[in-house]
């Protein structure tokens, strides 16, 4: 006979199993969800999610992905591979298509982050999607504490954080009215502990540099950033190589690397957890420039 | 490792923050550059320490007012557990947050100030906590270095709670003297308080037993989703996706689906690739029947002789969200496991005091934050359990439908 205590769910299976009742509630009530996928590890285990939850049919919705222009290469090679193998469609929204059709000017100082808000919410509203699963993550940044899991955005796809829905049980409210839609956060409860075990659990593909290898960087801002021609060094600025991992994957004028030797899973996995800083402290260049800098941008209508 | 979700109540006096902060530093959940974060803050504003409320103050509406305006949802982890923590302000405008943080917790942590003993404020807490049947309630006793570590202070505050929770349904109550700043009994024992024999803080949280919180008998799923893939490979799938709400189900079980009746057996449940031999709460499964039936959302899979009674009329306690209050005659769209209709209010059986526990039977609305026992009429059957015997069929939300806003919460009597 077994007991109660046989009947418990490891966290990650709970977790799991919470993410895939999002993904189905979405699909069973919203007319056009979408997936954003950015290629990295987040939007990585959501799609894998997404795929337990409709198996064995396909995904019930696209992917989109914003081209900032500046994606890793390695990135985009794995975001081709998961297409490929899912056979699902892929939207992808560009930046410089954004600039030269004249919905976006580029003043050759708002950073590739920051205008990849205006190309998001265009491709949202021209695909007439009316949900979009993200990957952000309540642990990531203090203004994530307070997201809903349906997180409601109004026609101008700005985000009220004093205004929010109460959110109980795993009762979700996706009422819309014209117009409106709603940003869905699967991951909300993991932390970046748990994506990196349900990674390496699951045996799952990801770009090759979140795994250690050899980089041309520079320092800025106190971060490695990638030498290549679309980010060009600044004076004083010099070029070494070095051993470097990424933690969290963004366009790469802004996304810094951290020196690692980390090249297993299994080795990431022990680096993230005793690691001291956040991952978005220690490398994203969009997160630090205030203290609310990440609040500021989701009311805009960032992921 | 597994997974506890516990809410937390008390109001910035009481120290909740710090020890939130607390818990968050000793377990290794704050980063280093948090902590630089906090402690610049602290230091700008003139502190002579670093407060690490800060820490869990989220938004900057929330900083400029001082205050904590929503529930805002933390995570640690110890070797043993993983932890979520829904930090609710506890203020008495914010009693719909803490019902929104209560909803989903294994246990209620209730702060006091020793100093103080019980508020009206403290009692809320646990009368909200007892009626969302949050199973698991602690409280600790804040500030016990400020009253020299004394038995008696503690002794009193702790009789007095004992007693006030009698006239509750509080299953299971630990009660805890600590100090968050000094950081007494919050991870290890104090040296301080040799005269109390039970745990830490910590130690409770991992090890205070949930196994059996979930009910393992009454065989409750309800259908959120049919797969069909049509495709040349899965030609005839078909399968009901959904997540166990309660029980345990296996291939060859015999089940009847709600509201049709219809009888048959599981022919298999799976899990992605994998076909699994049980399936218990809360896992997401995809459920097979032997027989074609016509099954879609919205309908309940269950045993034979032991399912929920399918009405259209609901007796509930329910705690009010929004400004313009709960009237009769008002009508609403209802959510209630995944079956969505609209309702009607029949009657506002009475408004329940949540300081005195008084019932007023005069009362003839329910304003914001108040919490009422009410009768509904809905336009289709729901499929309904008590809420003490089961948190997810004996729940439901209530939508405004000109704004879309979630406007009230029901607990199933």
């Amino acid at each position: 006979m077994k007991s109660a205590a046989d009947y418990r769910l490891s966290q990650l299976d709970e977790l799991e199993s919470e993410s895939i009742h999002i993904f189905r509630e979405v699909v069973a009530e919203l007319e056009r969800p979408v997936l954003m996928f950015s290629g990295g590890k987040d939007s990585i285990v959501m799609l894998r999610l997404a795929e337990k939850a409709f198996h064995p049919a396909r995904l019930p919705f696209p992917l989109l992905q914003v081209d900032t222009g500046l994606d890793f290469p390695e990135v985009l090679a794995t975001r081709d591979a998961w297409v490929d193998r899912l056979g699902v469609n892929l939207v992808v929204a560009s930046v410089d298509q954004a600039i030269a059709d004249g919905i976006l000017v580029d003043d050759g100082r708002t950073s590739r982050n920051r205008m990849q808000i205006a190309t998001l919410l265009e491709a949202l509203e021209s695909g007439g999607f009316t949900a979009a699963f993200g990957g952000g993550r309540r642990d990531e940044e203090k203004a994530r504490a307070k997201e809903r899991v349906y997180s409601h955005r109004d026609e101008f796809g700005q985000w009220d954080p004093k205004n929010q829905r109460p959110e109980l049980w795993s009762l979700y409210n996706g009422r819309l009215h014209e117009g409106e839609h709603l940003r869905i956060f699967p991951l909300s409860n993991w932390t970046e502990l748990d994506i990196w075990h349900y990674i390496a659990r699951e045996r799952i593909e990801i770009p090759s540099i979140y795994f250690s290898h050899r980089r041309r960087v520079f320092e800025r801002d106190g971060m490695l950033l990638s030498e290549h021609p679309a980010n060009p060094c600044r004076e004083g600025e010099v070029v070494t190589e070095r051993t470097v991992r990424f933690r969290t994957v963004g366009d790469l004028s802004l996304t810094g690397c951290v020196e690692s030797t980390a090249a297993t899973l299994d080795e990431i996995v022990e680096e993230v957890a005793v690691a001291r800083v956040t991952e978005r402290g220690a490398t994203r260049g969009d997160d630090r420039f205030s203290e609310a800098a990440m609040e500021d941008r989701k009311k805009e209508g960032y992921f | 490792m597994d997974l506890l979700r516990f809410a937390t109540a008390g109001s910035v006096d009481d120290g909740k923050s710090t020890l939130i902060g607390r818990l968050l530093l000793d377990s290794k959940a704050i980063f280093e550059d948090q902590l630089e974060a906090v402690e610049a803050t602290s230091k700008t504003k003139g502190y002579d320490y670093t407060d690490l409320a800060l820490l869990t103050d989220g938004l900057r509406s929330e900083r400029e007012q001082g205050i904590t305006i929503d529930v805002a949802y933390r995570y640690f982890a110890t070797p043993r557990r993983k932890f979520i923590i829904a930090d609710t302000p506890g203020h008495v405008q914010y009693t719909r947050n803490m019902v929104t943080g209560a909803s989903t917790a294994d246990l209620g942590l209730v702060l006091v100030d020793a100093r103080q003993g019980l508020t009206e404020q403290s009692r809320r807490h646990a009368v909200i906590l007892s009626l969302l049947r949050v199973p698991h309630l602690v409280l600790a006793v804040n500030k016990m270095d400020l009253v020299g570590y004394d038995q008696e202070v503690f002794e009193r505050i702790r009789a007095e709670f004992v007693t006030f929770t009698q006239r509750l349904n509080v299953p299971d109550l630990a009660v805890i003297p600590i100090s968050a700043l000094q950081g007494d009994n919050v991870v290890t024992r104090s040296e301080n308080m040799t005269w109390y024999d039970g745990s830490s803080l910590m130690h409770h949280l991992e090890n205070v037993h949930i196994a059996s919180d979930r009910d393992l008998r009454d065989v409750r799923f309800p259908v959120q989703y049919v797969v069909r893939p049509k495709s040349d490979e899965y030609h005839d799938y078909r399968g009901y996706a959904g997540r166990v709400a309660s029980g345990v189900m296996k291939p060859g079980d015999e089940v009847m689906v709600l509201p049709s009746g219809l009888t048959s057996r599981i022919a298999g449940i799976d899990l992605f690739e994998d076909e699994i031999a049980e399936a218990f709460p809360p896992m997401s499964v995809v459920v097979r029947l032997e027989d074609d039936l016509d099954v879609s959302r919205g309908d309940m899979i269950c045993r034979v002789k032991n399912a929920p009674e399918p009405t259209q009329d609901l007796d509930a306690m329910i705690c009010w969200m929004t400004r313009e209050p709960l009237r009769p005659r008002q009508k609403l769209a209802i959510k209630h496991t995944t079956r969505s209709a609209r309702a009607v209010v029949k009657d506002i059986q009475y408004r329940l005091d949540i300081n005195s526990l008084h019932r007023d039977t005069e009362a003839r609305e329910l304003g914001l934050n108040e919490i009422g026992r009410v009768t509904l009429r809905t336009t289709q059957q729901l499929l309904v359990d008590p809420y003490e015997q089961n948190r997810t069929t004996g729940s439901f939300i209530l939508i405004d439908e000109a704004t879309g806003n979630t406007v009230g919460a029901g607990m199933i009597n």
